[in-house]
């Protein structure tokens, strides 16, 4: 109700400033001379002059007021309420904002209460209006201040157009913070982690087993390498599946389809990209699992429906359209001239593809390459499902493993407080795995950059 | 080929057995490109087989899941049965707090009337020459249906004396039984439902008290750990609703704001070239690690609700972001530099140029782009996990700061449910659900942008 009146406020106020401003640039334009920026710049700016420091005014109340009406309900307490800790002075407090917001309370409210109820009502109403009040007295002096030095030669124009550029810088900013924002986080609390386990016992320890923190002093043992060796193993499957069959696709849709069945196909593949790693995941554990563990149980090898072999066959599924369509962008950017000399040659295609096409592609492919098993490695869903969580050392893929991603979710899911190792080292975990996929990253951006000016 | 070679050999006087040579090593290269071109023929097919496998088998099971089994009762509300005070009005002069006791006390009143007596008396009506005891008839309708008897008479408490035609969604297990999810073969202790109850759900089915109808309650109710058979997707698709909105409404501007200044304005130094290494960098960062940011700096630090969707939409607009400026970067890019010329060259400023003249030109770049991007964050599921949202949420929330599940996650959750063969088709249906969301917004991205680009 309140934020209602007070967004209709600001729009009324916005639109009179926008008004004056540019009613007031007509008035001032000399006959027949001409003004530097046009009327609506003008509007704009005094638009701007009321419009920010009401928002101050506005946003400092937001970020106070609740401490302000608490100070103040503290205050209005006889000593001996006030005195109450913890939970009981928390239920008088709440009893006090349902008189005050005039709901009311169960029975007879005592007479400190109604009393308290009361005057925080009063408190709040003579607190908001005083609030708009002041927000509405400073946007009405910033508008006064900016329609008086409206002029025919103020170069309103420019300074509408600054304000403009610093929000898009501020915009841009954005993705900057993100990124500090995610090492700072992951760094702090990875270091926090730090305290509790020796980094070498983390990064080089072959036992996955954080105790549950209420069993008590023990707080378990961390090595990072199980969970490390499910992750590289359940990439890997994924790259074997998916590579030669994107690749592959790849070279068919460049070189020997018809353009008609180039367009059927290619989107049908990039389906495959689209669809939500959960549902891969659902697949994996209902369809592909059975039907492995049914192949394994046939020609008597022992594989289970929760594995890596399942999680890496569908993960690869899933990395198909992504090998395929980089690859396809990079071979068709290999310049004709060397495809027709390799032909004009006697070549056949499948040589040309082979010996010319495939090698001059090489790099890009490669960065292709990393840049999939960056996002084999940080996928998450389908692995939660199908991987079977089983942090140990194991070669064969026919056993459950379990991945950094997996422990991340185990470790963290629903908790708030991290103040245990059990919580904490999913940020180590996390560390661990943004680097990973951070020199992946860099590295294939490399390689695809330098090989695309190549050919440019 | 041939033609040549012979000519050549003719020529030349050569001897025939290098002809012979050639030629067989002409096979053997002929034979090697069909084997090549077979093998991109199988890579395409394994492609499209995972496409069709993946679709066939969620539908397949998805499916009979939009159907359920639901009961047709004749209801007595039993005088006998039902004795309760009657409801409270509203008396003047009373405080709503006051009023709400007398409610609240009322409706537990109404609580602890034996509901089950009287369903078990309509079942047993509908059927009265099955043998069942109290257990087996109440097990074929859903737990929680006793509640919309009761709902039904709070609503309307002159319904006490009469008989009423009631639809009542039947229990998981019946509905298992009936479509035949269960063998049918097995021995008794493997049933879930007594054979009692299964002869009587038969002979309901038979004389048409249980019919199969459309499971609106996938659509209308929230998610039941007590009553499988009604339990729905409500309040996570609200959820889902709310992270949308809060990704359009910040992602879009603040992506489209950034792209605009670092295509069209920012200087080419070391501070742009950061930013750009780091949108780029962001793109390939895994969802994870941005569920790991938003555990640390929204939850933690600034306390933001636990399983808001708030919360989820701003931890998935961080993921978007990079998203949309890159797309939003390469529309800039395409357009012709004779535009911004032109507009340059008629004493346009430079922002002016951007936003009257550039950007228009975009807008189907960027809603394409934008459309793609919100079809990505409504799939996403692991960041999620990690900020809370995988509680257990039985209300539809009202606000985006309440809690609340989202689609992918509660697929995750339902196919953790220990009633799998309920839940698997129910879990289906849900990606069915999910799935047909995003292909609509896909569908959509593309009709837009040949919409729009035909204008432009």
């Amino acid at each position: 109700m309140n934020s209602l009146i007070v967004a209709t406020l600001l729009l009324i106020l916005i639109g009179f400033a926008y008004q004056v401003g540019w009613s007031r640039s007509r008035q001032v334009a000399p006959a027949g001379g001409r003004l530097h920026s046009r009327p609506n710049y003008h509007g704009a700016r005094v638009a701007i002059w009321a419009l920010v420091p009401a928002l101050l005014i506005l946003g400092l109340w937001a970020f106070f007021s609740d401490a302000a009406s608490r100070a103040f309900v503290m205050a209005q307490l006889p000593s001996d309420v006030r005195a109450m800790g913890g939970s009981e002075l928390a239920q008088a407090l709440s009893r006090i904002e349902q008189i005050a917001t005039g709901f009311g309370v169960v029975g007879e409210p005592a007479a400190y209460e109604s009393a308290a109820g009361q005057a925080l009502r009063e408190f709040r109403n003579l607190a908001f209006a005083l609030v708009v009040a002041a927000a509405a007295g400073t946007g009405a002096l910033g508008l006064y201040l900016a329609r008086r030095r409206i002029a025919p030669r103020l170069r309103a124009r420019d300074e509408v157009e600054r304000v403009v550029r610093y929000l898009l810088i501020a915009c841009s900013v954005v993705a900057i913070l993100t990124t500090i924002g995610i090492v700072a986080s992951l760094l702090t609390e990875a270091l926090r982690f730090f305290t509790f386990v020796s980094p070498i016992d983390f990064f080089f320890g072959t036992v996955w087993n954080p105790r549950f923190s209420t069993v008590g002093a023990g707080t378990g043992e961390y090595g990072l390498l199980p969970l490390l060796w499910g992750t590289v193993m359940i990439a890997s499957i994924a790259m074997l599946v998916s590579l030669p069959i994107g690749l592959m696709t790849a070279v068919y849709l460049t070189q020997y389809a018809r353009p008609n069945i180039r367009n059927a196909v290619k989107p049908v593949v990039e389906v495959l990209a689209g669809i939500p790693t959960i549902v891969y995941g659902f697949f994996a554990l209902v369809t592909v699992g059975p039907f492995l563990a049914g192949i394994g149980d046939l020609v008597g090898l022992d594989i289970r429906a929760t594995s890596a072999l399942t999680a890496g066959i569908v993960m690869g599924i899933m990395i198909i359209p992504f090998i395929s369509s980089l690859s396809d962008d990079i071979i068709r950017q290999v310049p004709r001239a060397m495809r027709d000399g390799s032909l004009g040659l006697g070549a056949t295609q499948s040589e040309t593809i082979r010996r010319v096409i495939l090698p001059a592609a090489l790099p890009g492919i490669v960065g292709a390459f990393l840049l999939a098993v960056s996002r084999a490695i940080g996928e998450t869903m389908i692995v939660v499902l199908a991987a079977g969580n089983s942090p140990y050392l194991r070669l064969n893929p026919g056993e459950p493993v379990s991945t950094v991603t997996v422990t991340i979710v185990n470790q963290l899911t629903g908790d708030t407080d991290f103040a245990s190792p059990q919580s904490l080292v999913a940020f180590a975990l996390g560390l661990t795995l943004f680097l990973m996929t951070l020199i992946l990253n860099v590295v294939a951006l490399f390689i695809v950059r330098r090989y695309r000016e190549q050919y440019e | 080929m041939a033609e040549i070679l012979s000519q050549t050999q003719t020529a030349s006087g050569a001897p025939g057995d290098t002809l012979k040579t050639i030629r067989s090593g002409l096979t053997r290269r002929h034979a090697r490109e069909r084997r090549f071109r077979a093998y991109g023929i199988a890579a395409i097919c394994a492609a499209l087989g995972a496409v069709l496998i993946l679709f066939s088998m969620i539908l397949a099971k998805g499916i009979p899941a939009f159907t359920q089994a639901s009961l047709t009762l004749n209801v007595f509300f039993d005088p006998a049965v039902i004795e309760v005070d009657p409801r409270p009005e509203p008396q003047p002069g009373q405080s709503p707090a006051d009023y709400q006791k007398a409610r609240l006390d009322w409706e537990r009143q109404v609580t602890l009337v034996n509901w089950n007596r009287i369903l078990e008396a309509a079942i047993r009506q509908a059927a009265p020459d099955m043998e069942v005891d109290t257990r087996q008839a109440l097990s074929i309708v859903e737990t929680s249906e006793r509640f919309v008897l009761r709902d039904r008479f709070v609503e309307n408490p002159a319904l006490l004396g009469q008989t009423v035609k009631v639809d009542l969604l039947a229990s998981a297990n019946v509905d298992n039984w009936l479509k035949g999810n269960i063998d049918r073969s097995l021995p008794d202790s493997q049933q879930q439902l007594s054979a009692p109850a299964r002869a009587l759900a038969d002979r309901l089915l038979e004389n048409g008290t249980i019919r199969f109808a459309f499971a609106t309650q996938i659509f209308t109710n929230v998610d039941s750990r007590s009553a499988p058979a009604s339990a729905g997707l409500a309040g996570a698709f609200m959820g889902s609703l709310y992270m949308m909105l809060v990704v359009i409404v910040l992602a879009v501007p603040l992506g489209v704001g950034s792209a605009v200044y670092l295509e069209e304005f920012a200087p080419k130094n070391r501070f742009t070239d950061l930013i750009e290494v780091n949108i780029n960098n962001l793109a390939a960062v895994p969802s994870i690690v941005f569920g790991l940011l938003g555990a640390a700096v929204f939850i933690n630090y600034f306390r933001l609700p636990l399983s808001a969707p708030l919360v989820g939409g701003l931890v998935l607009t961080l993921m978007t972001l990079p998203t949309i400026i890159i797309a939003t970067r390469s529309a800039l890019r395409a357009v012709p530099p004779s535009l911004r010329q032109a507009a340059l060259g008629l004493g346009a400023s430079r922002m002016q140029t951007v936003f009257h003249h550039v950007l228009p030109v975009t807008y189907p770049g960027i809603l394409t782009a934008t459309i793609i991007g919100v079809a990505q964050a409504l799939g996403e599921t692991a960041p999620l996990l990690l900020i809370g949202m995988n509680a257990f949420v039985a209300a539809v929330p009202a606000t985006p700061l309440d809690q609340s599940t989202a689609l992918p996650v509660q697929i995750y959750l339902w196919q953790g449910n220990e009633n799998r063969n309920f839940f698997e088709a129910r879990t289906s249906a849900a990606i069915i659900v999910l799935l047909g969301l995003m292909i609509t917004l896909n569908a959509l991205a593309i009709y837009l942008r040949t919409r729009l680009e035909r204008r432009t």
